[in-house]
């Protein structure tokens, strides 16, 4: 997986890696504390413009706190945050460039669909038949057209979601900010939406800021992804660079399956050996940087091999038995237990049907992988 | 069965509103439309089963309610009473919504608090409370002492026996009901909305206008149908802080019950300020419905 497959920005859209590129939003060791606690924690981060940008981790860890920073309804205790170089501190909610789509859509139960969506251009003073020509486009943009003389308990959640969205356009703002924007559909119409979005997206030409907690979503939509836990941020990269070089465990854990084994790396020729239980062989891997010591092998499960024969051209073969399938349709989960009883997931993709499967409960299984699969992690 | 379990589950209420309201109505109207008689009861004719039902029925006629219309002293009451009744429900709600909306604003701890202290003057008689007020109203009372002691006015002022102590009295004594629909429709109010109106470029007071005010509008009517409806045939507040020149329907049908015990036509004025009432009880109930509707 690709950022130019993953999310429908252009190939070469990387503002991030160009350090000529000024970003629209910059956090500078930003502090929010709620009495005692401490909801982020001496926080930088660029934000580009176009950026279609995710915020996730679990729940409580300070990114929608952060959101509310960027949208003005809290203040940082220490730092600044410059939207565009300036300063947004002393600059109140609703003078700021910035929209919010809320979690619960906050739509105005009282006002119809145009009416909600006018709400934000009658407070500028545009004149009305601007008004009116910009609350049609927005409509077009979200494919409500039928709905606008609806009210928001006439219609549908999924419908109501696009409301919200057209309604957070409606003025422009330099940058949208989505509160878990999804969250309140079910899983068919989320994934559609998903696409809809970075569509929308696209066509506007504004920044996202998306905050969730469902790590599908920001890999899908995302340029880029910001892995947050207890007010710090742990990793900021592209959804592939989050997946396939995560920078600790805890973000390897986060996004996805993994298998995490505990060991002691040393050198080698070819890159280094890790011994991690007695009577298993040593993993031979890429360590990147000078790893040493206690280390961490994190490895996904689909990208562990599962053969009844034991295959001679992997550098790394494990033996195990087969103690769990999981059949998922399309793939499915192998549980594998060695001879020491640590468990290894691997995926396999069900490219047969499922009656000629190879093997099954309790049989012999090699379990195999290249010498660049894993990733090597220090905590 | 089904059809039998369903009958008997709804036939207490409708018999409680039979046996409560339209048995006891149905009498009041049947003596407004007798004469007065100096007997005990103080009205003719009376049922004699001798004589059956038709008898008289055939006795009956509208004599009290064309008297009624004959005195201009009652439409004036019935004027006065509505006029009364609106200004105090309007002054309750201008008192009433700001102590709902700061209930709705407090922290959640405090809430349970506040809300019981909104209903703890019901823990005393009303009669009681209404009568404290003549006491701080009157001219030699707490109000007047406390004003004159800080040098605000020289002379007392009137307010005790005027329609001002009525509107006292009424929007002291109905405020809760004012409140508490309010403070119900307020607290339900989602934040994020007030949130997204400044989001999308509101200060907080015009958030407020636009966002608030319109959504708590189904609390606000309720609490004015729940004091404008007993405010209109009040009798105890305009008998204790009004003057004698406060002219309020309730105070008509008192005299007419008990100074004139002329019980026909008190049970005619008692009829009629029952058909003004039912005009603002059912716009009442489909504010009722459609705020279910909106749900």
């Amino acid at each position: 997986m690709t950022s130019t497959d993953a999310a429908a920005v252009p190939a070469d859209f990387a503002p991030w890696e160009n350090a000529d590129e000024k970003p629209l939003i910059e956090f500078q060791n930003v502090t929010k504390r709620f009495g005692d606690f401490t909801a982020i924690d001496n926080l930088n981060l660029q934000i580009y413009e176009r950026e279609f940008f995710a915020l996730l981790g679990p729940s409580g860890c300070g990114k929608t706190t952060l959101m509310r920073m960027l949208a003005g309804f809290e203040t940082p205790t220490e730092g600044t945050i410059l939207l565009g170089g300036q300063d947004m501190a002393p600059i109140p909610p609703n003078k700021r460039a910035t929209n919010m789509m809320f979690q619960s859509y906050a739509l105005f139960p009282h006002l119809s669909v145009a009416d909600n969506i006018a709400f934000g251009l009658k407070r500028d003073g545009i004149p009305k038949a601007d008004i009116d020509a910009r609350v049609d486009e927005m409509i077009r943009l979200v494919q409500l057209g039928q709905f606008a003389k609806r009210k928001p308990h006439q219609i549908s959640g999924g419908q109501r979601q696009r409301v919200a969205l057209a309604r957070s356009l409606a003025k422009a703002p330099k940058l949208l900010l989505l509160d878990e924007p999804l969250g309140a559909l079910d899983k068919k119409l989320r994934q559609e939406t998903q696409f809809e979005l970075m569509d929308i997206q696209e066509k506007t030409g504004t920044t996202f800021v998306i905050v969730t907690h469902d790590q599908e979503e920001a890999m899908t939509v995302a340029s880029r992804v910001a892995v947050m836990d207890h007010g710090k941020l742990i990793q900021v990269d592209t959804p592939a660079g989050i997946y396939e070089n995560p920078n600790s465990t805890y973000v390897a854990d986060f996004i996805g399956d993994v298998n995490i084994l505990e060991g002691h790396a040393a050198k080698s020729d070819a890159g280094c050996q890790i011994t991690w239980a007695e009577g298993q062989p040593a993993i031979n891997s890429n360590c990147g940087t000078d790893l040493s010591g206690k280390v961490h092998f994190a490895i996904r499960p689909e990208k562990i091999t599962v053969s009844a024969d034991k295959p001679t051209d992997k550098p790394n073969v494990l033996q195990g038995k087969v103690h769990d399938i999981a059949y998922l349709g399309n793939i499915s989960t192998y549980h594998v237990r060695l001879s020491n009883g640590q468990i290894i997931k691997a995926q396999s993709a069900n490219n047969r049907r499922l009656s000629r499967r190879s093997f099954t409960w309790e049989d012999d299984v090699y379990l195999s992988f290249t010498d660049t699969a894993g990733v090597v992690l220090a905590e | 069965m089904n059809m039998l379990r369903r009958t008997a589950l709804i036939l207490p209420p409708y018999l409680w509103l039979l046996m409560l309201f339209l048995v006891p109505f149905l009498i009041v109207f049947k003596i407004s439309l007798s004469d007065i008689e100096l007997a005990i009861p103080p009205y003719t004719p009376t049922y004699d089963p001798e004589k059956g039902i038709w008898d008289l029925l055939s006795q009956l006629d509208f004599e009290n309610f064309i008297f009624l219309s004959e005195d201009s002293l009652y439409f004036k009451a019935y004027l006065s009473s509505l006029k009364i009744a609106i200004i105090s429900t309007f002054l309750t709600l201008l008192v009433g919504f700001p102590i709902a909306w700061a209930m709705a604003r407090a922290a959640d701890h405090w809430r349970p608090t506040l809300m019981m202290l909104v209903i703890l003057p019901f823990w005393t008689s009303f009669l009681i409370r209404v009568y404290a007020w003549k006491g701080i109203l009157s001219q030699e009372g707490y109000l007047n002492q406390m004003l004159m002691n800080i040098g605000l006015i020289s002379d007392p002022l009137v307010i005790l026996n005027t329609n001002i102590a009525v509107y006292i009295g009424i929007v002291y004594t109905y405020l809760p009901f004012m409140v508490l629909p309010i403070y119900a429709t307020l607290e339900k109010l989602d934040e994020s909305l007030n949130e997204a109106a400044v989001d999308l470029g509101c200060t907080r007071t015009s958030a407020f206008w636009l966002v608030t005010l319109p959504l708590s509008k189904p609390g606000v009517i309720a609490g004015c149908f729940l004091v404008f409806i007993p405010a209109l045939g009040e009798f105890v507040i305009p008998e204790l802080l009004g003057g004698s020149n406060t002219l309020m329907i309730g105070k008509v049908l008192y005299q007419e019950f008990f100074s004139n015990r002329d019980w026909p036509v008190a049970s005619a004025v008692a009829v009629i300020l029952l058909l003004i009432l039912i005009i603002p009880i059912i716009l009442f109930q489909k504010n009722q419905e459609k705020q279910e509707a909106g749900q």
